[in-house]
């Protein structure tokens, strides 16, 4: 690195062409938000397009007015934590599993990567679920999730590369599978794990088609699924709002529109992964590099 | 996905050497209520490709549907309107593949450029912010695609019709025109700062004392870049290349289905929306299946493709 870097047309182009590549990526999320903050009639008819206008938190307070937008929260919250619990221990444990000589160790971990390249189809996945009772069933939320094979391998990879003596010295002071397992791998393991933490996670705040294929009772639906309805009924939504408010002197700036709902239930949606995305960032970064860079 | 394994790594350790019989079982069946679960939901389903033989309605049991032999894999080819709606289907699949596969290459010149960045912190900056649309929904992306450019009021009409440059708004949403690249686009906004973190690991990975022996014999920037960068990527990128060709049937149809309208379905309805659409929607499971099946079929045959290939070029199987 030099002291004093000279001017050139290069880095000037660089830098002018990736800040542009950033702010086509965060201008959506702005903007967004600044509808969301803004006067609601502005904001219906377009006209808050760089900054916000007429300031004010109305839309976060009416949209939790909504019927079942609460419950479709928990229902959210729910499977993404235990989701990703169970999905991080299993992965753990497994990828663990797979680096001891276990019974036909070579046949289970192909049966197990085979799963990633090759499904069915969704007709006869469908019909599985529906017969093993996991159609508007939570549970569809969380067991198809708990094996996989990608998490496995990344674990498998990691438990490799931290040094044997350790589980050897274990062994001999008399630790079983499970006990060397939990006090000896988990500890070296958890930078992978958060990554595998972040990955599942965010599968399951997003997960969107699980609940379109499988459920129909409205108390299992998912915000990301709530928030799919929205974009297509907003409308009818605004309607209602106006019922159950009952509003007699029609304050525009502040009233639900099809827009404000829109925008607001997806920055719903979205702010737990702004708020969570920063902290683990670094996390991932690493994590990927292991997956990369393996063998 | 986005991210594949490279390959599975041949070393095993060495640990428990003499692992008796008992231990090994003992193993085994620590893992086996996992195992049953990867049966369940990923194994048990190919018994379902029985659908396709029948004349399955739901809620009608399969031994009292009418059986149907060959004949929904038949009507595929036969029948003229089904055969029309196959080809159109898979052209359809296969050119918004095909686009992605091409702009494969967008991460790369990414992760070349990037590096060039003297500021660290800049840097930094732009990797976080970039890789952010990564990790939200396709309803969400809808949600912002509707925002930006729905035709009554959205950021860019009114940003063009202020202007002055256009006089009547664009309705670009519902619009078949240019269905393919606007979903190719939105695939590269997602994708593009997460597609490249793996290339900039393996950047950082090429020794530095190449690029220094290249430097001394009088290469410029471009040239290390092309010379030395582009080559020290290229394993990665051949890997994940033949992961997308393994995978160049399978769209999914998430995308697909938040963006499809009434307009558009000509353009954008790929094979695994269209099976969902005949399936779930008309609820005509037996020919749904069928198409789903001889998709997971050709799937599989392109992968083994794809691991041929890798085989012979990289001398290293994909799985």
């Amino acid at each position: 690195m030099s002291v004093k870097e000279k001017f050139s047309w290069f880095h000037f182009f660089n830098y002018a062409v990736f800040a542009l590549i950033t702010l086509i990526c965060v201008f959506p999320f702005y903007y967004l938000f600044i509808n969301t903050i803004s006067n609601n009639d502005l904001s219906s008819r377009g006209l808050v397009m760089f900054y916000p206008k007429g300031l004010h938190l109305t839309n976060y307070i009416d949209v939790f007015k909504i019927p079942g937008l609460g419950q479709a929260a928990l229902v959210s919250l729910g499977r993404t934590l235990l989701g990703t619990l169970l999905t991080v221990a299993a992965s753990a444990f497994l990828g663990y599993l797979f680096t001891k000589q276990m019974w036909g160790r070579r046949f289970w971990y192909r049966f197990l990567v085979i799963t990633m390249y090759f499904n069915a189809g969704l007709i006869p996945w469908y019909l599985t679920m529906l017969h093993l009772g996991l159609t508007n069933n939570f549970l569809a939320y969380i067991l198809p999730a708990i094996v996989q094979p990608f998490f496995i391998i990344l674990v498998k990879t990691f438990v490799e590369s931290t040094p044997v003596a350790l589980q050897e010295s274990a062994q001999i002071d008399g630790a079983g599978h499970f006990k060397i397992f939990t006090s000896i791998i988990f500890p070296l393991i958890t930078p992978i794990l958060a990554t595998i933490a972040i990955f599942s996670s965010v599968s399951q705040w997003n997960s969107f088609t699980d609940t379109l294929f499988l459920v129909t009772d409205q108390k299992l639906f998912t915000l990301q699924f709530i928030l799919y309805r929205y974009m297509n009924e907003a409308t009818s939504i605004a309607q209602l709002m106006k019922q159950t408010t009952g509003a007699v002197n029609i304050d525009l700036a502040n009233m639900a529109t099809p827009t404000s709902i829109r925008t607001t239930v997806s920055m719903v949606v979205v702010l737990p992964i702004l708020l969570v995305y920063p902290f683990f960032q670094r996390f991932f970064v690493k994590g990927i590099m292991i997956g990369a860079v393996k063998g | 996905m986005d991210i594949q394994p490279a390959s599975q790594s041949p070393v095993t350790p060495k640990l428990p050497k003499r692992a008796h019989s008992k231990d090994k079982l003992q193993l085994f069946l620590m893992a086996l209520p996992f195992l049953v679960l990867a049966f369940l939901f990923s194994y048990l389903p190919l018994y379902g490709w029985i659908y396709a033989f029948y004349d399955y309605r739901p809620g009608i049991p399969l031994a009292v549907s009418e059986f149907m032999g060959w004949d929904w894999f038949t009507s595929m080819f036969s029948n003229e309107v089904q055969r029309q709606e196959i080809i159109r289907v898979l052209r359809n699949t296969f050119a918004i593949s095909g686009l992605n596969i091409a702009t494969s290459v967008l991460p790369v010149i990414f992760a070349i450029f990037l590096v060039e960045l003297r500021s660290t912190r800049f840097k930094k900056v732009v990797q976080t912010l970039t890789t952010l649309p990564n990790f939200i929904s396709w309803v969400l992306v809808y949600s912002f695609a509707f925002m930006l450019f729905s035709v009554d009021n959205g950021f860019l009409n009114n940003f063009l019709l202020d202007m002055g440059w256009i006089s009547r708004p664009l309705n670009i949403l519902a619009s078949d025109d240019h269905t393919w690249m606007a979903m190719t686009l939105w695939s590269v906004w997602k994708g593009l700062g997460w597609g490249a973190i793996m290339y900039i690991a393996a950047i950082t990975g090429i020794d530095q004392e190449i690029y220094e022996a290249a430097r001394v014999d009088g290469a410029g920037r471009f040239r290390l870049m092309w010379h030395v960068t582009v080559p020290g990527l290229m394993p990665t990128f051949f890997v994940l290349l033949l992961l997308s060709i393994g995978n160049f049937i399978n769209n999914g149809m998430e995308q697909f289905y938040v963006f499809q309208n009434a307009m558009n379905t000509n353009h954008i309805e790929v094979l695994d929306l269209y099976v969902y659409n005949i399936g779930m929607t008309n609820s005509n499971f037996g020919f749904a299946t069928a198409v789903s099946m001889l998709k997971s079929l050709v799937s599989l045959f392109l992968l083994f493709i794809a691991n041929t290939l890798s085989k012979v070029i990289r001398g290293d199987s994909i799985f």
